[in-house]
C-alpha cells in the first residue's frame, strides 16, 4: 500500500532528493569532488545516448563527440549572446528564475542543434553498414570539429570563453535522470523492440514490416538530442570551449564506456561512465598510460568478453521488461 | 599554368603515399571484410624503425654509403610485415568468428595503443628524419621543380605496386588470396590455407605500408608517433574511393585522393584539408559505395 | 536506482575522505600542463624548465626555510582537464600558487578556477591577451600577441624593407592566429601590403600547395608564426619550391629543432624571441649548460619560460615573506626587473611581462642576435 503511494509521488521525491544532495554537494563537499560527480553525470547521459544508437539500434556510431560538440557551442552561443537581452526583457521576474528557464531552454536548444546534426548523419547513415558507418560517423565527427575551428563568432582556433556556468549537480542529475527515464522507456517498449529487432538482423526485420530506415532514424535523432543536452551541460560547467575536448578520442572514451557495460544495457553504459571517469581521476599519477591502458582494455575485452559486463541484460529490475534479447 | 602543374607534381608524390597504404587497406579487407584502423600506425612503425636504425647505424660510425637508403628501407618493409602478421595473429584471428563490429573496435584498440603506446616508447617530440639523400632539384623546366626524393618516391612507390601485381597475379600465393576474397569456405574446399593466406595478406600489406612510412619521412623529415592517423584515414577513403577489395582501386584511389587534396587546398581552402577526404568518403558511400572500380556486390539473405 | 543511490553515497564518502592534507614546512606549488596528448612536447618542455628551478631553489635551502613541493597535474591537452587538474591542485592539494599552461586555449579554461580561488595563477607562455584579463590573481611571464606580432611587422619593414608579405599561419593554433593578427595590422598600417594568406593545421607535413600559391604572389617575404614542430618542413618545403625570401617567426620557433629539421633551408631567416641563445650573460648561459646537463638537450622556448615563470614566482614568495595567496599575489605584481632567462622582467599592470623582444637571425645553422626592441 505504502510502495504504491510512493511510487505515485516518485516524481517529486527524485525531485526532492537531487535538490538535497545539490546542497550537500554544494556547501559540504570539496569542489574538485563535486566537479567529478558531475562530469560523472554528463558521462552518463553521454554514455546512455549513445547506447541507443550503438547497443539498442546497433548502429556503429564513433562520432558521438560531434552531436557533444554542436548541442555545446548551440547553448553556449545562446546563453553568451543572449544573457542580456533576455534578463532585460524579463526584468521584472526574479533574475535567478528567468536564468534557470533559459538556461533549460538554452541546453534543449542545444540538444534540437544536435538531433538534427544526427538527422543529417542518419539519414546517408541509412544506406551504410558495419564498418562503413564507423567511419563515416567518425568522419561527421571531424567535419563539424573543422566547421566550428573556423566559425569565428564561436572562438574558432581561441576557443570560446566566458560561458556563465549555470550547471550544477542538480540540472546536471536532473537531465541525466529524465536521458536514462526517456531512453528506456523508448527501448524497452513494445514498439522500442524494433530497435533490437533492427540491430540482430535488420534484413530480417524489414521483411517482417518494421521499417528500419525510420527506426534507425529516430535512433540517431534521439541520441544525438541527449547528446546534445550532454554538450550543453559539459559547456556550462567548465564554462570554456575549445575543439580540443571533441575529438575522435573522446568519442572512443563513450565508445568504451558502452562496450565495456555490454551493448544493449542501458545500466551496464551509466556503470561504466561512472568507472571510466572515476578511474581516471583517481590514477592521475599514471597520467601517460591513460590511453595505453584504455585501449589494452578495448582489445582484452573484445577478446575475452566481448558482451561487456552486463551484456545485453539490465542491472536493475526498475522497469517492466527487464530482459530483452 | 606553372602553379598548376608543381601541383600536380606535389599531388602525385602524395597519390604514391597514399596508394601505398591504400593497398594494405584493400587487400586486408579483401580477405577479411575489416578495416584494419592499425594499418595507419604500422606506417608510423615503418618511420620509426628505419629512424632508430639509421640513429644506431651512425652511432656505431657503420657506413654504407648508397646501400643505407635501400637497406633502411628494407629493414623497415621487414619489421612492419612481421608487426602487421603478429597483430593479425593475437587481436584479429581469435575474432575471426565474431561480429564485425567487435573486430572493428579491436582495431581501434590496437591503433590506440600503438599511437600511445609509441608516444611512451619513442617520446611524444617530433624526431628528425636523418638525410639519407640529398633533397636536390633534378628537373626544372618552366619554373616547376621535381625533386630527387619525389621522383624517389614514384619510382619506388610504381616498383612495389608493379611487384605486388606481379604476385597477385602470376603466383599461386597470389591466386589463393584472390580466391580467399571471393570465399573463406569455398577456398577451404580447394584445400587452401586460410589462415596461412591470411598472414601472408597482412606481411604484403604491413611492409608497404612500412615503405610508404619511409618514403614519407625521407621526404618530410619530421616524424612522430601520431603521424599515421590522418594519412592512415585519408588513403582508406582512398581505398573506398577506387574500391575496396580491388587492387587497382586502391591504386587509382590514392591517386585520387592525393591530387584532390592539394588542389582543394591550393585553389579552395587548406583548413579544409582532413575535412575534404571525408566529405569524399560518405559522398562516394552515397553516390557509389562499390567505389570507382569496385564491383556491386548484391547481399544475399 | 536505490543501489545506484547507494553507491553514490559511497562513492562520495571515499572521494571526501581523500581531502586536503597540508603538510606544515613544505610549500605546495602546483603545476598543470600537457604531459600527453596533442602538444605533449610543448608541456613536458616547459615542465622540464620548472622542474630546473625546483630543483636550484631547493638545493639552495628552499623558501622561507621551507622546502618547495611541486605538484604536477597533466591535462592532457584538453582544457576541461585543465580546469579539473587546477580544481584538484588547489581544492585537493592546498597549493598555494599555480603554474601554467603553455597553451592559452588551457589557461583560460583553468584561469577562472585559479580566479575565484585567490590563488595565483602563473602562466609560463600563454600569450592570447585574455589570458590575463580574467582577474588580478593571473599573470604571465611571456609578452603578449600584441607585441610580438607587431615587433616582427616592424621589423620585417623598417629593417628588412618588405613591402609584400604572405603569411602562413596555423589554423588550429590560437597563437598563431593572434600573432598573425597583430602582425597583419601593423603591417598594414605601417604602409606594407599583405599578399596573400593560407593555413595550415598543427601536426600537418604537407605544406606545398599552400606555399606554391604563396610563391605566385611574389613576396617579399613570408611570415609563419607557428610552432616549431611544422616550421622546419615548412621552410624545406618553400626552398624546394623555389621561395628563397626570408621567412619570418615568433618565439614558437624557439628550439634546435627548427634548426634539425630545417637545416639549411632556415637560413636567412628570423624570428622574435625572449631572449638570444648566445647572448653571453651568465644568466643565459649558465641555464643553458645546467639543462643540457641535467636533460641531455638544448632548452626550447618553452623550457625557458617554464624555468622563468617558477623563478618569478620563487621571488614573489620570498619577497612577500610568506605563503599567503593574497601576499603572493601582490608581490607578483610589484615584479620589478627579476633577472630571468628570457630577459629582465617587469610585471606590467595588466599582469603581462614587460620585457625586451629581441629578433634573431638564422645564418649557417646558428642563430645570432639581430636586433632588440624595447616594449
Amino acid at each position: 500500500m505504502a510502495l504504491a503511494f510512493l511510487k505515485r509521488l516518485r516524481i517529486p521525491i527524485a525531485i526532492g532528493a537531487l535538490l538535497a544532495l545539490n546542497f550537500v554537494f554544494k556547501n559540504y563537499v570539496n569542489p574538485y569532488v563535486t566537479q567529478i560527480v558531475c562530469m560523472i553525470g554528463i558521462n552518463i547521459i553521454m554514455a546512455t545516448s549513445l547506447s541507443l544508437i550503438n547497443g539498442h539500434t546497433g548502429q556503429f556510431s564513433i562520432g558521438h563527440a560531434g552531436f557533444m560538440a554542436v548541442g555545446a557551442y548551440t547553448s553556449a552561443a545562446i546563453t553568451v549572446y543572449g544573457h542580456n537581452a533576455v534578463l532585460s526583457a524579463f526584468h521584472f521576474l526574479p533574475a535567478e528564475l528567468v536564468q534557470d528557464i533559459f538556461f533549460i531552454l538554452a541546453v534543449m536548444a542545444g540538444g534540437l542543434a544536435a538531433s538534427f546534426a544526427g538527422l543529417f548523419v542518419g539519414i546517408p547513415a541509412l544506406r551504410l553498414r558495419g564498418d562503413y558507418l564507423a567511419i563515416a560517423t567518425l568522419g561527421f565527427g571531424e567535419i563539424i570539429r573543422v566547421v566550428i575551428l573556423n566559425l569565428d563568432v564561436i572562438g574558432g582556433a581561441r576557443g570560446f570563453g566566458d560561458i556563465p556556468e549555470y550547471a550544477n549537480f542538480f540540472w546536471i542529475y536532473l537531465f541525466a535522470l529524465l536521458t536514462v527515464v526517456l531512453i528506456s522507456r523508448m527501448v524497452y517498449s513494445v514498439r522500442g523492440s524494433a530497435f533490437l529487432t533492427i540491430r540482430e538482423d535488420e534484413i530480417a526485420a524489414e521483411s517482417i514490416g518494421i521499417p528500419t530506415a525510420r527506426y534507425k532514424t529516430i535512433a540517431f535523432c534521439v541520441g544525438s538530442f541527449f547528446a546534445g543536452i550532454g554538450g550543453g551541460l559539459f559547456a556550462h560547467l567548465f564554462t570554456y570551449l575549445h575543439t580540443n575536448s571533441f575529438t575522435f578520442l573522446r568519442s572512443i572514451e563513450f565508445v568504451v564506456m558502452v562496450v565495456l557495460g555490454g551493448m544493449g544495457s542501458i545500466t551496464g553504459a551509466i556503470l561504466a561512465a561512472v568507472v571510466l571517469t572515476i578511474l581516471p581521476e583517481a590514477l592521475r599519477a599514471a597520467s601517460e598510460w591513460r590511453m595505453v591502458v584504455y585501449s589494452l582494455l578495448l582489445i582484452s575485452m573484445m577478446l575475452l568478453r566481448p558482451q561487456g559486463l552486463f551484456g545485453l541484460k539490465e542491472w536493475n529490475p526498475f522497469n517492466k521488461a527487464k530482459k530483452c534479447s | 599554368m606553372t602553379e598548376f602543374l608543381q601541383q600536380l607534381v606535389n599531388g602525385l608524390e602524395w597519390g604514391s603515399i597514399y596508394a601505398l597504404i591504400a593497398l594494405g587497406y584493400t587487400m586486408v579487407y579483401g580477405v577479411l571484410r575489416l578495416i584494419n584502423f592499425a594499418h595507419g600506425d604500422v606506417y608510423m612503425i615503418g618511420a620509426m624503425v628505419s629512424y632508430y636504425a639509421a640513429r644506431k647505424l651512425a652511432a656505431a660510425s657503420i657506413s654504407m654509403g648508397g646501400l643505407q637508403f635501400p637497406i633502411l628501407l628494407a629493414l623497415s618493409m621487414i619489421a612492419c610485415a612481421a608487426l602487421g602478421a603478429l597483430i593479425e595473429r593475437v587481436a584479429y584471428r581469435p575474432l575471426r568468428k565474431a561480429p564485425r563490429l567487435s573486430v572493428l573496435i579491436t582495431a581501434i584498440g590496437v591503433s590506440l595503443l600503438l599511437e600511445y603506446g609509441g608516444q611512451l616508447l619513442f617520446g611524444a617530440d617530433p624526431k628528425f628524419f636523418p638525410e639519407l639523400i640529398p633533397n636536390a632539384p633534378l628537373f626544372t623546366f618552366d619554373g616547376v621543380t621535381i625533386n630527387r626524393i619525389q621522383c624517389l618516391i614514384l619510382a619506388i612507390s610504381l616498383l612495389l605496386m608493379l611487384v605486388l601485381r606481379f604476385v597477385v597475379m602470376k603466383t599461386k600465393v597470389g591466386k589463393a588470396m584472390r580466391a580467399v576474397s571471393f570465399s573463406h569456405t569455398a577456398s577451404q574446399f580447394v584445400g587452401i590455407d586460410v589462415d596461412r593466406v591470411i598472414t601472408v595478406t597482412f606481411l604484403i600489406g604491413s611492409s608497404l605500408a612500412g615503405a610508404a612510412g619511409v618514403l614519407v619521412a625521407l621526404a618530410n623529415p619530421k616524424i612522430d608517433p601520431l603521424m599515421g592517423i590522418m594519412p592512415g584515414l585519408k588513403a582508406f577513403v582512398a581505398a573506398v574511393l577506387g574500391g575496396i577489395g580491388s587492387i587497382p582501386g586502391a591504386l587509382l584511389g590514392g591517386y585520387l585522393m592525393g591530387l584532390a587534396e592539394t588542389f582543394v587546398v591550393a585553389y579552395i581552402s587548406s583548413t579544409y584539408r582532413d575535412a575534404l577526404a571525408f566529405v569524399l568518403l560518405i559522398a562516394i558511400l552515397l553516390l557509389r559505395p562499390s567505389g570507382l572500380l569496385g564491383k556491386a556486390i548484391k547481399e544475399k539473405v | 536506482m536505490k543501489t545506484l543511490s547507494r553507491f553514490f553515497c559511497l562513492l562520495t564518502l571515499i572521494l571526501s575522505a581523500t581531502a586536503c592534507q597540508k603538510s606544515e614546512n613544505v610549500l605546495l606549488i602546483g603545476e598543470y600542463g600537457s604531459l600527453t596528448g596533442g602538444t605533449a612536447t610543448f608541456g613536458q618542455s616547459s615542465h622540464k624548465g620548472t622542474q630546473l628551478a625546483l630543483d636550484e631553489i631547493n638545493a639552495q635551502g628552499g623558501l622561507l626555510g621551507k622546502k618547495v613541493k611541486i605538484i604536477t597535474e597533466d591535462d592532457q591537452s584538453r582544457p576541461e582537464e585543465a580546469k579539473t587538474a587546477v580544481l584538484k591542485l588547489i581544492k585537493q592539494n592546498g597549493v598555494i600558487s599555480v603554474l601554467g599552461e603553455v597553451a592559452s586555449s588551457r589557461s583560460l579554461a583553468a584561469a577562472p578556477e585559479c580566479q575565484k580561488a585567490k590563488i595565483p595563477m602563473v602562466s609560463p607562455a600563454s600569450t592570447n591577451p585574455k589570458v590575463t584579463e580574467v582577474g588580478d590573481y593571473i599573470f604571465r611571464a611571456c609578452f603578449v600577441d600584441t607585441f610580438q606580432g607587431e615587433a616582427m611587422a616592424k621589423f620585417a619593414f623598417n629593417t628588412l624593407h618588405a613591402k609584400k608579405v604572405a603569411v602562413l599561419k596555423d589554423i588550429k593554433n590560437d597563437y598563431s592566429v593572434g600573432l598573425d593578427e597583430f602582425f597583419e595590422k601593423t603591417f598594414k598600417d605601417l604602409g606594407g601590403e599583405i599578399v596573400g594568406v593560407e593555413s595550415y593545421s598543427e601536426g600537418d607535413i604537407e605544406f606545398r600547395a599552400q606555399l606554391t600559391s604563396l610563391r605566385s604572389k611574389t613576396p617579399d617575404a613570408v611570415y609563419v608564426p607557428g610552432y616549431y614542430t611544422e616550421v622546419g618542413l615548412i621552410a624545406r618545403q618553400a626552398r624546394e619550391l623555389g621561395i628563397t625570401v626570408p621567412l619570418l617567426g615568433g618565439d614558437g620557433w624557439d628550439s634546435a629543432k627548427t634548426l634539425e629539421i630545417g637545416g639549411k633551408a632556415v637560413n636567412d631567416c628570423y624570428f622574435t624571441n625572449h631572449y638570444a641563445s648566445d647572448d653571453p650573460s651568465p644568466t643565459v648561459q649558465g641555464f643553458i649548460a645546467k639543462f643540457k646537463k641535467k636533460y641531455g638537450e638544448t632548452p626550447d622556448a618553452m623550457a625557458v619560460l617554464g624555468y622563468d615563470s617558477a623563478g618569478i614566482l620563487f621571488d614573489a614568495i620570498k619577497r612577500a615573506g610568506s605563503g599567503d595567496p593574497a601576499k603572493i599575489r601582490d608581490a607578483l605584481a610589484t615584479t620589478k626587473d627579476f633577472p630571468g632567462v628570457s630577459g629582465n622582467i617587469t610585471m606590467d599592470e595588466n599582469r603581462n611581462a614587460k620585457k625586451r623582444i629581441v629578433v634573431l637571425k638564422i645564418e649557417n645553422g646558428a642563430v645570432t642576435f639581430s636586433e632588440a626592441m624595447n616594449p
